[in-house]
């Protein structure tokens, strides 16, 4: 008896602890936001207009949610700042996403199709810059790109190019930020599938005809999907939400969702709507996970 | 069979890691570039390391951020553990899937808005800010991580070795602490590491969650860099480089040794 | 007792009398490997080979793993280039013909069934590769499930298939092609015991029906026997001995064949002398000098040779037999009852083991051989024969 109430207590302060902790800084924080997302601006500590008061009987709690309304959100709509903020997050995330593909899968490729004692070397040493620091590694290409830089420096040197390329605080730094700082998250769900493969499925598909390249095309490929849906998400979610790169590497004409939140809270002082800014994001992101859950458990219903 | 790497698969090799580690390593070569101009090579010299030494503010941001990520990765262990079991093996409970949504979550949610909801929620109740509201703040998105690499282990774990151990009379407890625990430690040992990683590294959680006095290395890091690049500032970068890949090359080591 | 004495042998075995285009200096061989060495860096997988194989034929490479049976067989699909030699296929070298190029299709160990296709797909692959017109590719894919029995499953994905099923789609995905010959990596190694010799006769059913030239590599020695018309025994890289099935349990040619094929006993010895292909055997196990038949070898007397003699063609009795037949004695110190067959290990007196098998033809015997009894051993001079490799 006393034997049974002990591993019952167990479980439940196994299950209980993190549970809890998340429960208090993730999820209420999160109801927080979307209530001052529809709370009023104000000059006063904290800078947001109604603040509740639990224990602030029936009275104050009905004032308190007629005073919240959707009037940051319209804000968001008809500026087209915001709009134009949130398409230009969109289109980055997926044109850097794309690239991050393009790039990375010839290096998970060669890296499943690399001996097997060296695997976990390549594996290792994609790991390790995601180690080190991401502003860092940011910041390094600050000296590579800006017009003194190391790259227009052996342009030059080269006689490609005659005069130096402004690329710092373009769009295209961002791209070069984005992919860079984002490989190792694409390499690796694809490294993870590709290495899965059975290569005697490709020997059995020239054994039936198929040159290498179309061995690759109808095989490979196909089996390496949950890899790329799974490698594509892994970036796509966070270079929506993404502020190191764009601050840093591109120019102020770069807009990013991001960015404009940071600057709302920081520069403007405008809590609540940098609070419905967040919203907007997390909408955003969600749409694909939920994409994602829909088509893993067909995928599951299909294996059944 | 011997397969020899094709040349497609050689260049794309060198290609890619050319391309994530040559800007790591001009930043570490720089930083030991005796002229003031970051981009021209003046001779080889350790000054900007010195003067690293002698900045105040930067090394109380580092004593700062370094407390706080071993603070954070002590704790983010403990949940993040807890919660890789509580995920592998309690099959069902009330609120699971609501759970794993929990769990996951913040590995894939964007920093800006991490970090506002916790501003937000110290703000609500009144907590003030600095050192205290960056380390829960870097427990929550860090303890995911450790929960990830944790339950990787435990899946992959053999239960008839706990099994084995409740049959020759361990108590669950006993059994967890005497096998379980012992087995996973490398993975245990390196979610620890990554929360401590994760914690040093974040800029935009602690910029949100940070107050008066507690002021982290990157986000002294960044302030200083908005302003261009700085000799200064690559030293600091190269000195937590070699910090960062002496930490994973030695736990790798041990894990290596360990398994 | 005689038989072999008479100038023509008969054939031994289970053999199709009609078919040995191997015993016919005018047949054409399909595949010829003519003196190929295959070498992974320093190791030798194939050493200077040579095999020939007919057409219409069952041929089984035999070997224990790693003997190089499996990278022959690759080297014949095209999967690896030959070090040295030539590989040749209804006349022409296939040096430097790509895999997808050559007309053989190969059956993989694993199956190797593509996870994303369903089981109609997987055996179109091949004819797509073809650019058949659709229809045709249609027609052909119901003949081979047909040909296979899984019409019912042809919407299946193969992770929903038992193993047998599996088996055999890979089966007609191979043959859709109607290749010259059809490659067979350990074909049956997946299945259960029951399922792989049922599955034994069907695989001979269908070749005899397509007439397809099969290749199969196996490391089953009874898998062999049944099903091919030659099997070729490979040790380390090389040929060991080319025969027919009955061939090579009867007549091993060297010390390492007798004992990969079948139950052998190995009596060590010296050759005390011999006439009209009788030969006198001194050996350390036995009293007197053993008497063996074995009118093929030419001997020198004092050379070091073997007697092979296989477990059912010993006799085992309480009784010493008659003087003068080979006699040997022992002590029962196993019995294992496989139900049809009894197997007796008998220990000799230097402590070497000999096996005896005896059939149970009947259901009771009277006062059965017991373990520890004192036993004879005997055989007749045509039981045994003679290794000197």
């Amino acid at each position: 008896m006393i034997e049974a109430l002990r591993a019952r207590a167990g479980r439940l302060a196994v299950i209980g602890l993190p549970y809890l902790w998340l429960a208090i800084f993730f999820l209420l924080p999160f109801a927080i936001v979307l209530k001052i997302s529809m709370s009023d601006p104000a000059t006063a500590q904290p800078p947001y207009r109604p603040v509740l008061d639990i224990f602030g009987g029936v009275a104050h709690w009905r004032d308190f949610l007629l005073a919240l309304d959707f009037e940051n959100f319209e804000t968001l709509w008809s500026d087209s700042l915001y709009v134009h903020a949130a398409l230009s997050s969109l289109r980055i995330a997926l044109v850097s996403t794309g690239l991050l593909l393009f790039v990375g899968y010839p290096i998970a490729y060669a890296m499943a199709r690399a001996a097997p004692g060296l695997r976990p070397l390549f594996v290792a040493m994609v790991i390790l810059p995601f180690w080190t620091s991401f502003l860092i590694r940011v910041y390094a290409w600050i000296g590579i790109l800006k017009p003194e830089g190391l790259l227009n420096q052996l342009l030059l040197w080269l006689d490609i190019i005659a005069a130096p390329l402004a690329i710092l605080n373009t769009p295209t730094a961002v791209y070069i930020g984005i992919v860079y700082a984002y490989l190792p998250f694409m390499i690796l769900p694809l490294y993870a599938s590709l290495e899965r493969q059975d290569p005697t499925l490709i020997e059995a598909a020239q054994d039936l005809g198929a040159p290498a390249w179309k061995a690759f095309l109808t095989i490979t490929v196909p089996l390496s999907m949950p890899g790329i849906v799974a490698g594509a998400l892994l970036c796509f979610i966070p270079i929506v939400g993404e502020f190191v790169v764009p601050d840093l590497l591109g120019g102020s004409e770069t807009l990013m969702i991001g960015r404009t939140l940071w600057s709302e809270f920081f520069s403007n002082r405008d809590w609540p709507l940098a609070s419905a800014v967040a919203i907007v994001l997390l909408i955003i992101i969600v749409i694909p996970i939920v994409v994602y859950r829909e088509l893993e458990a067909e995928r599951w219903e299909a294996a059944r | 069979m011997k397969r020899r790497l094709s040349w497609v698969n050689a260049t794309s090799l060198t290609l890619g890691f050319a391309f994530l580690y040559l800007p790591i390593l001009l930043l570490v070569v720089y930083s030991f570039n005796a002229s003031q101009l970051v981009t021209v090579w003046g001779g080889f010299s350790t000054r900007w390391y010195g003067a690293l030494f002698r900045n105040e503010a930067l090394l109380e941001a580092a004593w700062v951020t370094i407390r706080i990520a071993f603070l954070t990765a002590l704790v983010a262990t403990v949940l993040g553990t807890l919660a890789a079991i509580a995920l592998v093996r309690n099959g069902r409970f009330a609120g699971r899937t609501l759970f794993t949504g929990l769990v996951y979550a913040p590995m894939v949610m964007p920093e800006v808005i991490t970090g506002l909801a916790l501003l937000l929620l110290f703000v609500s109740i009144g907590m003030d800010r600095g050192f205290w509201t960056v380390t829960l703040a870097h427990v929550t998105f860090t303890m995911c991580f450790v929960t990830v690499v944790v339950q990787s282990r435990l899946v992959a774990f053999d239960r008839s070795l706990e099994e084995a151990a409740l049959d020759l009379g361990a108590t669950p407890l006993s059994a967890f602490l005497t096998v379980t625990l012992p087995l996973i430690a490398p993975a245990v040992a390196a979610g620890f590491l990554l929360a401590f990683t994760l914690s040093l590294d974040d800029l935009v959680i602690a910029s949100f969650t940070s107050g008066p006095g507690a002021t982290t290395l990157p986000m002294r890091i960044y302030s200083q860099v908005r302003l261009g690049v700085t000799p200064e500032i690559n030293a600091a970068s190269t000195l937590l480089i070699g910090f960062v890949t002496a930490g994973v090359v030695a736990a790798a080591l041990l894990t290596k040794r360990a398994a | 007792m005689n038989a072999r004495v008479q100038p023509a042998r008969p054939a031994i075995g289970a053999v199709r009398r009609a078919f040995a285009p191997w015993n016919d200096p005018q047949a054409k061989p399909l595949i010829r490997f003519e003196n190929v060495t295959k070498r992974f860096g320093p190791t030798v997988a194939v050493d200077d080979l040579s095999l020939d194989i007919f057409e219409r034929e069952f041929f089984c490479l035999l070997g224990p793993s790693g003997c190089g049976k499996s990278t022959l067989m690759r080297l014949l699909a095209g999967f690896e280039q030959p070090t040295a030699g030539r590989v040749i296929l209804g006349g022409a070298d296939l040096a430097g013909v790509p895999p997808y190029r050559r007309p053989v299709n190969m059956m993989f160990q694993s199956y190797a069934l593509f996870p994303h296709m369903s089981v109609a797909k997987n055996v179109a692959y091949g004819l797509k590769q073809e650019s058949l017109p659709r229809g045709e590719i249609e027609r052909r894919v119901q003949e081979m499930l047909q040909l296979v029995q899984l019409e019912a499953l042809a919407n299946r994905r193969p992770d929903q298939l038992s193993g047998g099923q599996r088996q055999r789609v890979a089966l007609a995905r191979s043959l859709a092609k109607q290749p010259k010959v059809l490659l067979l990596d350990e074909p049956l190694a997946a299945l259960d015991k029951k399922l792989r010799e049922e599955t034994q006769f069907e695989l001979m059913d269908i070749q005899q029906r397509l007439g397809t030239t099969f290749l199969v590599v196996t490391h089953d020695q009874e898998e062999a026997m049944t099903m091919a018309d030659r099997i070729a025994v490979m040790d380390r890289g090389r040929l060991a001995q080319v025969a027919t099935p009955g061939d090579l349990y009867e007549q091993p040619q060297t010390r390492f064949v007798a004992e990969f094929v079948g139950d052998i006993n190995l009596l060590e010895g010296r050759v005390a002398g011999g006439e009209g292909g009788f030969w006198q055997i001194t050996s350390p196990l036995a009293p007197a000098p053993l008497t063996v038949h074995d009118p093929d070898e030419a001997l020198e007397t004092g050379q070091a040779v073997a007697v092979a003699v296989r477990p059912e063609k010993m006799t085992i009795s309480r009784d010493k037999p008659a003087a003068g037949g080979n006699a040997i004695e022992g002590e029962v110190w196993d019995i294992g009852y496989l139900g049809d067959w009894t197997v007796y290990r008998v220990k000799l007196g230097d402590g070497a083991i000999l096996r005896v098998s005896r059939a149970n033809a009947s259901r009771f015997v009277e006062q059965p051989i017991d373990w520890e009894e004192r036993v004879h051993l005997g055989f007749a001079p045509d039981a045994a024969i003679i290794l000197t490799r």
